[in-house]
């Protein structure tokens, strides 16, 4: 029994080994690329349009609408970025109704590119948004005390995306392989069917923390804490309403 | 007992601990917070979509304590270091 797909080694040569990973990641990234290519080919305008442009349409749609319901105003902008890890961790864990599949994302070399992917580009955007001198000065936001929690942080939640995403491939992966040997023919497929939902949720999760992250980064400068006078002159107005 | 069998016996039964304890915690956070989403859907249908999308976040952070306590678990069983050591010293002797 193998915990991921980097023990499988198709080819070998010296220290370059060629494992099921970066196959099943190159042939993702084929299928990826190669159908969007050839959907995106002949888009029409028109009334009459092909299911899978209807279908492309859903998805982008969705995810924009997604991630502006999160709080960033442009999704266009993000939409590249977080589309992209979407679909390619939705993808990977869909493609598992293929036989001789393994999801590229039960090995924790991918799971942790894709974090630290995540990792670089959140402070890549707050800088964009808001500069250099005002993305820092966040991390003194509350007091200067919370500096090393919010650094910290930083890393404690790249390490949990990580984790998290490979964990619940892994533990798909693992948990079909032991029924086989104990109830090899009807619960595993309902199990199989199971860990389709549970890839789809942790794609959109993955996605939709790593939108949370940049929308705190981007947000950091707007949340300026000001003074509110309105509320004082409410009360005063109601006690005077109340006096009079 | 020689110190392999000490080590597989600690390794497996701390990794069912590991499994019992660790899944606990996550279950009663995880039930909790689906059944007040739950009601807050039976009251505001309208903020389904905002409530939905909370919980799932929430439940992602919540999970993952769940799943850390799964793959320490899953080390022990299947690549224990310390099982390891003690093969590689067997083997070197």
């Amino acid at each position: 029994m193998h915990l991921s797909p980097d023990q499988i080694i198709f080819w070998q040569l010296g220290f370059f080994k060629l494992n099921a990973t970066i196959v099943y990641t190159w042939g993702l990234m084929l299928v990826l690329v190669i159908g969007s290519k050839l959907i995106t080919r002949k888009l029409s305008t028109e009334l009459q349009r092909s299911r899978w442009q209807n279908l492309l349409e859903i998805i982008v749609t969705g995810m924009n609408q997604q991630i502006s319901e999160v709080g960033l105003k442009r999704p266009e902008k993000y939409l590249g970025f977080l589309g992209t890890l979407f679909l390619f961790v939705a993808s990977a864990s869909l493609f598992t109704i293929v036989p001789g599949y393994e999801p590229p994302t039960g090995s924790l070399s991918t799971t942790a590119a894709l974090a630290i992917c995540v990792f670089v580009a959140v402070p890549l955007f707050g800088i964009e948004e808001s500069g250099l001198l005002q993305y820092l000065k966040a991390y003194t936001r509350p007091t200067i005390i919370m500096l090393p929690f919010n650094i910290i942080s930083e890393f404690s939640r790249t390490l949990a995306l990580a984790v998290r995403l490979f964990g619940n491939m892994m533990s798909g992966t693992l948990i079909l392989a032991i029924l086989l040997t104990i109830t090899p023919f009807i619960f595993p497929i309902a199990m199989s069917a199971l860990g389709l939902l549970t890839g789809m949720v942790q794609a959109y999760i993955f996605s939709i923390l790593a939108t949370v992250y940049i929308a705190a980064a981007t947000r950091a400068r707007k949340t300026e804490p000001e003074p509110k006078p309105e509320n004082n002159n409410n009360h005063v107005n109601q006690k005077r309403i109340n006096h009079g | 007992m020689d110190s392999m069998t000490i080590i597989a016996i600690i390794s497996i039964i701390t990794a069912g601990l590991t499994m019992a304890i660790g899944s606990i915690g996550p279950a009663f956070g995880e039930a909790r917070a689906v059944s007040s989403a739950l009601t807050a859907l039976a009251q505001q249908p309208d903020a389904s979509a905002t409530i939905t999308r909370t919980l799932f976040v929430g439940l992602a952070m919540v999970e993952s304590v769940a799943i850390y306590c799964f793959v320490v678990s899953m080390i022990l069983i299947f690549a224990n270091p310390f099982w390891n050591h003690v093969i590689a010293q067997v083997a070197g002797k």
